[in-house]
């Protein structure tokens, strides 16, 4: 408790530099781009179209039997890639505050929690493109759709949890990262964004057969998915199961990922 | 009252011959028993009172420690023994500019380098004009941090730490930075900070600064203190430590040169 209230004090004491820091990834990140901004509508909606035509037509990856099958992809890709961008930013955040925090005393959670937070802004407004696309293809509008904040907000605070226990891992050792990259191609398979995890079938592993369906409730990303599709695109709210699990993992992520992070960052100045 | 007390610190680190920076370098190294650190001890049994309104002067030799134990005082380090208390706002001057992110303009910067030292964007827009006043910098204002010479970096990043009024001013050689104008400028400014109760601790390799402007001096050699007192009296033995090594290197070119022979 004391813990938490030493966080929210610093929290709240360096949330300018908070503001700052986002603000110039943002500058940063569109600068010297024509479109600038617009980048980040149209760069997941072009990448919605590419994935909707290979999913559909060269690889029919089940993808036929899905209700609104580009919404249902655009979810599943714009919640991923919230999680891998704001992971894998978050990790390498300790290396790229170095010559800050060699020379300045600055908590240090600061810089993960600015990445992710980074990527959060950069996942809103793609959600322009989702209403773009939902609009396209006639997607009814359901009030349910209030209730995709609770996934959303759960799906945040898990990313921070694991990005906090990254860039700990990474200070003391850099394979963390090529690792994390490997990780992350595999897990994308197995996070049903471009498929419905019910109409997969089964496979074996050392003879033993496994449900596609069975095994990918261990996904923690598979329920900040599907809930956050529940809610949006279904408008049949979120069960139970997904309400605590969502609820559960991120809680679990965030406890161990500041344990961690509180562990070893006095040691980091020595070894970045 | 003491602003800053550091009491019996001691600062280790583990010179790790190689780095291990990857998974496979460090097992293999703990498995062949390899994993040695060097132990190198930066400050050994560290004390140090500066009162109120004191100017106090750190001097000593490359390596002595001085750098180490600013960054202890301003917290970047944590120490391996030993406990630091600074009572009231710190301004950590280790070096001008820490943070500044080179591309984005001097007037982007003053602001994401303002709110690193923890003031409020508001604070920062009504000292906005004093700033670049003071950096002289007015005609520059919207040009990327990367084409402006290091000196120009310097300014700025002087004028923003010292627009607040901190309790206690760290300084670690920054005031051989810029032109003779702008240190002068700089030495005002500090001045002007002390007579407003500003305590300053600062480093500096020029002996004829810290004797002119310091009111108390310590002395670091080797991690430890070598002497601490009146700033005439530390540097005049300072000195003398210059001239015993002068006049060892005299003896030492007077002797004739040994030939080696096979």
């Amino acid at each position: 408790m004391q813990l938490l209230k030493a966080y929210a004090h610093d929290f709240w004491r360096y949330r300018y530099l908070l503001q700052n820091l986002i603000g110039r990834d943002f500058k940063l990140k569109y600068r010297r781009s024509v479109l600038g901004v617009a980048w980040s509508v149209l760069n997941p909606l072009l990448m919605n179209i590419v994935m909707v035509v290979v999913f559909s037509t060269i690889l029919d990856m089940r993808g036929s039997g899905i209700k609104n099958f580009p919404v249902y992809l655009l979810i599943g890709q714009l919640l991923f890639s919230f999680f891998t961008e704001g992971t894998s930013s978050a990790m390498g955040s300790m290396l790229g505050a170095a010559p800050l925090i060699k020379k300045v005393y600055i908590p240090k959670y600061i810089f993960p929690l600015e990445r992710v937070c980074f990527a959060m802004v950069n996942c809103l407004f793609s959600f322009i493109a989702l209403i773009l696309m939902m609009i396209l293809t006639g997607a009814e509008l359901h009030a349910t759709v209030f209730l995709a904040l609770y996934p959303l907000v759960t799906l945040f605070l898990f990313t921070l949890g694991v990005g906090l226990m990254l860039a700990a891992a990474t200070v003391f050792f850099r394979d963390v990262m090529h690792l994390w990259g490997v990780f992350t191609t595999a897990l994308m398979y197995f996070s049903a964004i471009f498929y419905d995890p019910l109409q997969m079938g089964s496979f074996t592993v050392g003879g033993t057969e496994l449900n596609v369906s069975q095994v990918i409730r261990f996904n923690p990303l598979y329920w900040y998915i599907t809930g956050f599709r529940a809610t949006v695109l279904d408008g049949t709210g979120l069960t139970w199961s997904m309400v605590w699990i969502c609820g559960l993992c991120a809680v679990l992520a965030l406890a161990l990922g500041l344990i961690v992070f509180r562990r070893q960052q006095d040691k980091f100045v020595l070894h970045i | 009252m003491n602003m800053i007390e550091v009491n019996n610190v001691s600062m280790r680190f583990n010179m790790a011959k190689e780095k291990h920076e990857s998974l496979k370098e460090y097992f293999l190294a703990a498995v062949q028993g390899k994993l040695q650190f060097e132990e190198f001890y930066a400050l050994r049994d560290v004390s140090l009172k500066v009162e109120k309104g004191e100017f106090h002067g750190l001097i000593g030799l490359n390596g002595s420690g001085k750098s180490t134990l600013l960054k202890i005082i301003s917290g970047v380090f944590k120490p391996t023994a030993g406990s630091v208390t600074v009572h009231g706002s710190i301004a950590p001057l280790i070096e001008l500019g820490a943070g500044f992110d080179m591309d984005l303009t001097a007037r982007e910067n003053i602001f994401l380098n303002g709110t690193v030292l923890g003031l409020t964007p508001q604070y920062i827009r009504e000292k906005f004009d004093e700033i670049v006043e003071f950096s002289e910098l007015r005609d520059f204002l919207d040009v990327p941090l990367k084409n402006y010479s290091s000196g120009m970096v310097a300014r700025i990043g002087f004028s923003i730490a010292t627009v607040t009024k901190p309790d206690v001013l760290i300084a670690d050689e920054i005031l051989s930075v810029g032109d003779f104008m702008f240190q002068e400028k700089c030495e005002e400014r500090m001045r002007q900070l002390m007579s407003g109760g500003t305590t300053v601790l600062l480093v500096s390799h020029s002996i004829g600064q810290v004797e002119r402007m310091c009111d108390r001096v310590t002395w670091l050699e080797k991690g430890r203190v070598r002497m601490s007192g009146g700033a005439r009296e530390v540097c005049d033995a300072y000195r003398a430590l210059d001239e015993q090594a002068a006049s060892a290197q005299r003896a030492a070119a007077k002797k004739p040169m040994e030939v080696k022979k096979d």
